[in-house]
């Protein structure tokens, strides 16, 4: 008898999950994000958005109310003459590729072409303390109680809260409403260190590889973890650019997006690059790197066969790469990030260019991505000093 | 929750009995324990005579089974919150869960009764992925998968050794911070499970846990004893000295130790004050273990995980020792233990 009222149980969960599952499908339409109290635009004078581009802007139209107060850095990639349309009322700066050219001149060889990656031309122009970068098919989502999400809110939170990088909290992020350290935790390391990521996720379409879309072309990810967490030194993470927001301060010159689409053997490996830099970098400085909420609600599954093309030699070379940043170690006199970017590109010189001719032609590049961001960016508003501390 | 093919002769549960009377405790957790065997190990301080409801495949074990097996001394060894080691130490399966007795089946998002014992199994039966960290969490759960940028060679994972499960409600606070926030509840139900990455560090509580006794076993043991160790999880720091040890063990081996799911739901007991005002002295203990946890390295040697709990109260005994005399205690416990476990705790020990 206990075991039938047992399965029943099982049954019950089961299609409350499914019903769950489909209202967590839908991205909040833009009445449902306009109905929502507003709230104080905190930072909006510290804070840019970044968005890449190629086609249109129609997707602010359902983040107006959430995006309307901050300044917007628009960087257009592909065919220069076409004309972006930006909805009304948005304050913005656009960039085409024109602009890219004339602004960096010969530096501007650097910045990807034909891919997402140009964005991080925008983080080098703003003279901005914070960064959110999105992609143009994300949209809002909705939490599972049916409330749209502020994901911009959610990520200035997290910037402004600290990480702990040092030991992990089995409660997630100790500085949330309602949560706190765990015993145990060491009451020394309670003060955390200074935020430089936060790295949103995805509702919807899951950020998968070509090979994993092929497998599992219908998957959708549904599951709404209400968590934050900082990442532990000394891990690696695959970071994604569809959904980031970062301290340009503090780590602002290590987020450059490599050398991706034309004329590139590789692709969609742009923000993984940046990722596993910065990561190195942050535990180097020590820094903190947050994962986990807010969510956006990525509508666009990419065709996986020309994803599969562009992303084919990074499955493989990503097997040597990750041994590589995995035993990086940064001398204790590089003390900024741009000193601490440098060494790194020296360091992929010697070490990866065996892999490929391709990283000879990549460590060079983040070499002229520093040199343009320091003459973008003069002396004292970028060059980060160390935190308290920890130089390794 | 995908429900994984249990072979129930391949678990028990443990609990230690640190209340007389186990009826609630046991009939609320009736529909998901009751088709396990169950191990049930008395407080050697608790005087009374345990009171356990009919319809249950348990055995219980007091002071003097304790006695019986392990010499007049196991009783300093297994006392209070410690007994249920005495449990792991005689279990002769493969997986051990074990819930503090004030502890209840919790309800996930939706209304449902948390079956935290087949989440538990599912945890340690798939795969762990602690060299590389995976933005959407466990990539083994149904609905989800590694993202885009992890390395293929690190799918495969490896063997899950631990699955530390959560507490909703009186969640696992140290004394301070429950006194200062006295009406702190958990009431966030976090939908997931993780591999905790190789080589950071954690506290692990053993209020609700699971583990694969074949793999770690050993490296879960009553070593550290606080001067006024008491009966509320708020005056010990047992299971936290030994989690930071068994994870070392784990990074070690290349075994996988994950947080998250299952919640369970902690009732309230005691009170953080009154702990607070006996001294807190765990707390200032794990100021000082904090770098020699950071700086141990285990030797290629030490290939088991008996031979890395010996080298680790070696240098504990070393480098520690000096600070605080409980620490050489403790060190001598975990070899007490290393010899106890290869005698008793192995499979051709007669007598349980």
């Amino acid at each position: 008898m206990p075991i039938y009222i047992y399965s029943l149980s099982i049954l019950n969960s089961q299609c409350s999950t499914a019903a769950a599952a489909a209202a967590a499908m839908e991205s909040a339409t833009a009445a449902q994000t306009a109905a929502m109290p507003r709230g104080v635009a905190h930072l909006k004078d510290e804070l840019d958005i970044v968005i890449p581009t190629i086609r249109n802007l129609d997707f602010l139209e359902m983040w107006r109310p959430f995006f309307q107060p901050y300044h917007l850095i628009i960087v257009q990639d592909g065919d220069p003459t076409k004309t972006i349309k930006v909805p009304e009322g948005f304050d913005y700066e656009l960039y085409n590729r024109n602009d890219i050219n004339r602004i960096l001149g010969p530096k501007a060889s650097c910045i990807s072409f034909k891919d997402s990656a140009c964005r991080c031309f925008g983080y080098m122009v703003s003279k901005k303390k914070y960064i959110f970068t999105i992609d143009d098919d994300c949209f809002v989502a909705k939490d599972p109680s049916g409330k749209p999400i502020n994901a911009l809110e959610q990520h200035i939170k997290n910037l402004l809260c600290p990480s702990t990088p040092f030991f992990f909290n089995t409660l997630y992020d100790p500085f949330a409403d309602g949560a706190d350290f765990v015993r145990g935790y060491p009451f020394s390391l309670r003060e955390g260190v200074p935020t430089a990521v936060s790295h949103g996720l995805w509702l919807n379409i899951p950020d998968y590889d070509a090979p994993t879309q092929l497998v599992k072309p219908m998957e959708r990810n549904t599951r709404f973890v209400d968590a934050v967490l900082t990442i532990p030194k000394g891990t690696l993470f695959p970071m994604c650019g569809m959904n980031l927001a970062f301290d340009r301060d503090l780590i602002g010159p290590a987020m450059y997006f490599g050398l991706m689409g034309d004329g590139q053997p590789i692709g969609r490996y742009d923000d993984m690059w940046a990722g596993w830099c910065i990561k190195v970098i942050c535990d180097h400085l020590g820094l903190g790197v947050k994962t986990g909420l807010p969510y956006i609600f990525h509508s666009k599954a990419s065709n996986p066969f020309v994803n599969l093309r562009k992303e084919y030699k990074g499955i493989f070379w990503q097997e040597e790469i990750i041994p590589f940043f995995q035993s990086v170690s940064l001398p204790k006199d590089c003390t900024t990030v741009q000193k601490c970017y440098i060494e790194l590109s020296k360091m992929v010189k010697e070490k990866l260019s065996k892999v490929d001719p391709y990283f000879d032609k990549l460590a060079d590049a983040m070499v002229t991505w520093i040199d343009a961001w320091d003459e973008l960016n003069p002396t004292g508003a970028s060059a980060a000093k160390v935190a308290n501390g920890k130089a390794k | 929750m995908s429900q994984e093919n249990i072979n129930n002769s391949e678990v028990d549960i443990v609990i230690g009995a640190l209340q007389a009377d186990l009826s609630s405790f046991l009939n609320e957790w009736r529909p998901i324990i009751s088709r396990f065997h169950l191990i049930i190990v008395q407080d050697p301080d608790l005087k009374e005579e345990l009171n356990t409801p009919e319809g249950f495949d348990l055995n219980v074990y007091t002071k003097s089974d304790i006695d019986r097996i392990v010499g007049s001394s196991g009783s300093t060894f297994f006392s209070g919150y410690s007994c249920r080691y005495f449990g792991y130490l005689i279990s002769r399966k493969k997986y051990i869960i074990s819930i503090d007795d004030d502890c209840f089946p919790a309800k996930d998002n939706m209304g449902n009764l948390i079956d935290a014992v087949a989440q538990h199994i599912t945890n340690l039966t798939t795969p762990a992925t602690p060299f590389f960290f995976n933005t959407l969490y466990d990539p083994f759960r149904e609905g989800a998968d590694f993202v885009r940028g992890y390395p293929f060679s690190l799918r495969s994972g490896v063997t899950s050794a631990m699955s530390c499960g959560l507490w909703l409600n009186l969640a696992d606070y140290d004394a301070p911070t429950q006194s200062l926030k006295s009406q702190l509840r958990n009431s966030r139900y976090v939908d997931a499970v993780i591999t905790v990455p190789a080589r950071a560090l954690m506290p692990i509580s053993g209020i609700n846990i699971a583990f694969d006794r074949e793999a770690v076993g050993p490296t879960l043991f009553p070593a550290l004893k606080l001067a006024r160790e008491g009966n509320f999880r708020w005056e010990t720091m047992e299971d936290i000295w030994s989690g930071m040890c068994a994870k070392v063990v784990c990074d070690h081996l290349c075994l996988g130790v994950k947080s998250g799911l299952p919640y369970v739901w902690r009732r309230e007991r005691g009170s953080a004050i009154d702990s607070l005002r006996k001294e807190w002295e765990g707390v200032k203990l794990m100021e000082e273990v904090v770098p020699y946890f950071q700086s141990v390295r285990l030797p290629q040697t030490a290939t088991t995980a008996e031979d890395c709990v010996v080298e680790i109260a070696k240098t504990v005994k070393e480098q520690l020792g000096p600070v605080d005399p409980v620490f050489s205690r403790a060190a001598e416990a975990m070899v007490e233990w290393v010899k106890l476990w290869k005698n008793i705790g192995s499979a051709s020990f007669p007598g349980i």
